[in-house]
């Protein structure tokens, strides 16, 4: 029970891993070799950055004990923004890096009112998830605008590698899980995260400035969303008011799939990354072995329940667990 | 002899209870002082002054003579005052080695004060800081969450020592532990004194003050009412004092 334990905490990604090999193999049988065919795992690489840069950001958050349920509104909200200013002639660049500005202050704002008022994150961010859609509709002025035809799309959405199997925004997506995972693990920084989120009051009778992590954590959450959405719309060629609808929840299913704890101080970057591949894992997989895929809601929805359940029974029997002495 | 830290008039209200009345309380370098009192004799209060989480509303705390403004935990370490809660001041879900440094990583290659782990110093440094306090554990990489509840006071009290912290405070860090973990702490808080550590050990149970204090300070309704060295009192007088 001991070594249950400290594999979880130390690799709490290890169970969705594992149903992830077992998900693609069965889903590789029933649908004739189809599942793991160039063509689809294009599909599904192509995806996940978008829902998985959410994810890892969502996951942070979660580490130091805090949720964002805004993440969905602000990955709609981050590139119509950049969209309406580069109709009125901005520069993508600038466009861009006002559109993920917005997102920061957004991310800064949930975690100042969270903290200066001692409530429930969860709250202060479903206000925001209403706030943020709302002015992503006012702006779009109810037409979405059109995108100039001159943009460097191609640094989001093109097609490379051997046989084109994945985009480049598949290579900004490991970029970035590799460099917060770096952060959670190697730096000081990583330290006092998990600290925040593990225990609040040791973290802070050791003078760990909690407030300010925990800021920057949201801060974080926000930009990851806003970028997401920034290369969903660079694909799609288009800045619909309406994506991103229940993608907080997703990305919520995909951080605790991946073995994130819901009260803090346990998860990893790996984990967000093989939570959301394991929900467009059975997304794709139900639709090719020709499940109803309105089955697909129930199955995540299912797995969520268990990874929850899991945990916390693995949390429970810890309590009991004496280490040994040599002396 | 100057004192190693001193309180000088302070008083301490919380809303409307006047939990702090006039506290003067001075305390010499190397000496272990236990701390006695019912609940809610403000034993706990003092002991935030002085570790920077709470401020005093009148009076002043001086450190080797020089009066200080403890403002934050962080202020009160920085001038070596470092206190051991009873709900213990470790996170569970981490390392020994990164207990040990929260807060006080050594890093490499940092802007503004953060930069990459030394995690090979850090592990190296806290296999010795245990071993200083005489506690064996297998390895800094186990999870703090994995030990007894003795064993973290025993890495509090580590991280102390290891720090160099010239005060340590312990807010009854025997609750809740069971006989023989109370007795492995107590076994900690008397190694203090070889070392020369200075040590203010707030317990109710006054045999455990007896077991391992230089000098007996008590208190009620804010008040210092009893101060005594070890050997000029007794268990029996100060029960009938409280
Ligand atoms: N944070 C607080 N807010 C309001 N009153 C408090 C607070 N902390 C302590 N008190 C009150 O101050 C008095 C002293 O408490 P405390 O210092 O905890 O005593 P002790 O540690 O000796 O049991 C008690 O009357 C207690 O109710
Ligand atoms: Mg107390």
């Amino acid at each position: 029970m001991r070594n249950l334990f400290r594999i979880y905490l130390e690799k709490p990604e290890l169970a969705g891993i594992a149903l992830l090999v077992i998900l693609t193999g069965i889903f590789e049988v029933r649908s004739n070799g189809v599942f793991l065919g160039a063509d689809n795992v294009r599909g599904i690489l192509g995806l996940l950055p978008e829902v998985g840069l959410v994810s890892i950001g969502v996951t942070v958050l979660m580490i130091c004990g805090e949720f964002d349920l805004s993440v969905g509104s602000v990955f709609a909200l981050t590139p119509m923004l950049a969209a309406v200013l580069m109709e009125r002639d901005m520069p993508f660049l600038p466009a861009v890096l006002i559109g993920l500005a917005v997102a920061a202050g957004i991310g800064f704002i949930n975690g100042v009112i969270t903290l200066r008022f001692g409530i429930p994150s969860f709250i202060t961010t479903l206000g925001m998830l209403f706030m943020a859609r709302s002015m992503t509709v006012v702006i779009s002025g109810g037409f979405p605008p059109v995108l100039p035809d001159e943009l460097p799309t191609w640094l989001f959405t093109q097609f490379i590698g051997p046989g084109g199997l994945i985009r480049v925004s598949f290579i900004w997506f490991v970029a970035i899980a590799l460099l917060v995972s770096a952060m959670l693990s190697l730096t000081n920084f990583g330290n006092w995260l998990k600290s925040t989120g593990g225990f609040l009051e040791a973290a802070s009778s050791l003078g760990i400035p909690v407030n300010r992590v925990k800021i920057i954590c949201f801060m974080l959450s926000s930009v990851l969303a806003g970028f997401g959405g920034l290369i969903e719309v660079l694909r799609l060629g288009s800045p619909l008011p309406s994506i991103g609808e229940g993608l907080e929840l997703q990305a919520v299913a995909a951080a605790v799939i991946g073995g994130t704890a819901l009260n803090g101080g346990i998860g990893t970057v790996l984990g967000a990354v093989v939570g959301s591949l394991l929900i467009r894992v059975i997304d794709n997989g139900l639709v090719l072995t020709q499940v109803d895929s309105n089955w697909f809601k129930f199955a995540v929805g299912a797995l969520t329940i268990f990874a929850v359940v899991a945990n916390a029974r693995l949390r429970r029997a810890a309590r009991g667990i004496r280490i040994e002495t040599r002396a | 002899m100057t004192p190693i830290i001193e309180c000088r008039g302070v008083q301490k209200w919380y809303a409307g209870v006047h939990a702090l009345k006039n506290i003067n309380l001075a305390v010499q370098r190397g000496e272990v002082v236990g701390l006695v009192g019912d609940n809610g004799a403000g034993k706990s209060t003092l002991i935030k002054i002085l570790s920077g989480v709470h401020q005093p509303e009148a009076g002043a705390v001086l450190i080797e003579g020089r009066p200080v403004v403890l403002r934050s935990p962080k202020v009160a370490m920085r001038l070596g005052i470092e206190t051991i809660y009873q709900t213990n001041s470790m996170v569970p879900t981490m390392s020994i080695a990164r207990n040990l440094f929260l807060g006080r990583e050594p890093i490499s290659l940092g802007i503004g004060g953060i930069g990459l782990l030394d995690q090979a110093r850090m592990r190296r440094e806290s296999v010795q800081a245990i071993a200083d306090v005489d506690l064996h554990l297998r390895s800094p990489d186990a999870l703090v969450g994995e030990l007894s509840g003795g064993q973290r006071q025993g890495v509090a009290i580590a991280r102390a020592m290891h720090f160099k912290s010239k005060v340590l405070v312990l807010d009854e860090p025997t609750n809740h532990l069971s006989v023989k973990e109370t007795n492995k702490v107590l076994g900690f808080i008397r190694g203090l004194k070889p070392q020369g550590v200075t040590g203010i050990f707030i317990s109710h149970n006054i045999h455990h003050v007896f077991e391992c204090c230089d000098r007996i300070v008590a208190m009620a309704r804010g008040e210092i009412v009893f101060d005594s060295p070890v050997g000029g009192t007794n268990i029996d007088h100060i029960h009938d004092l409280l």
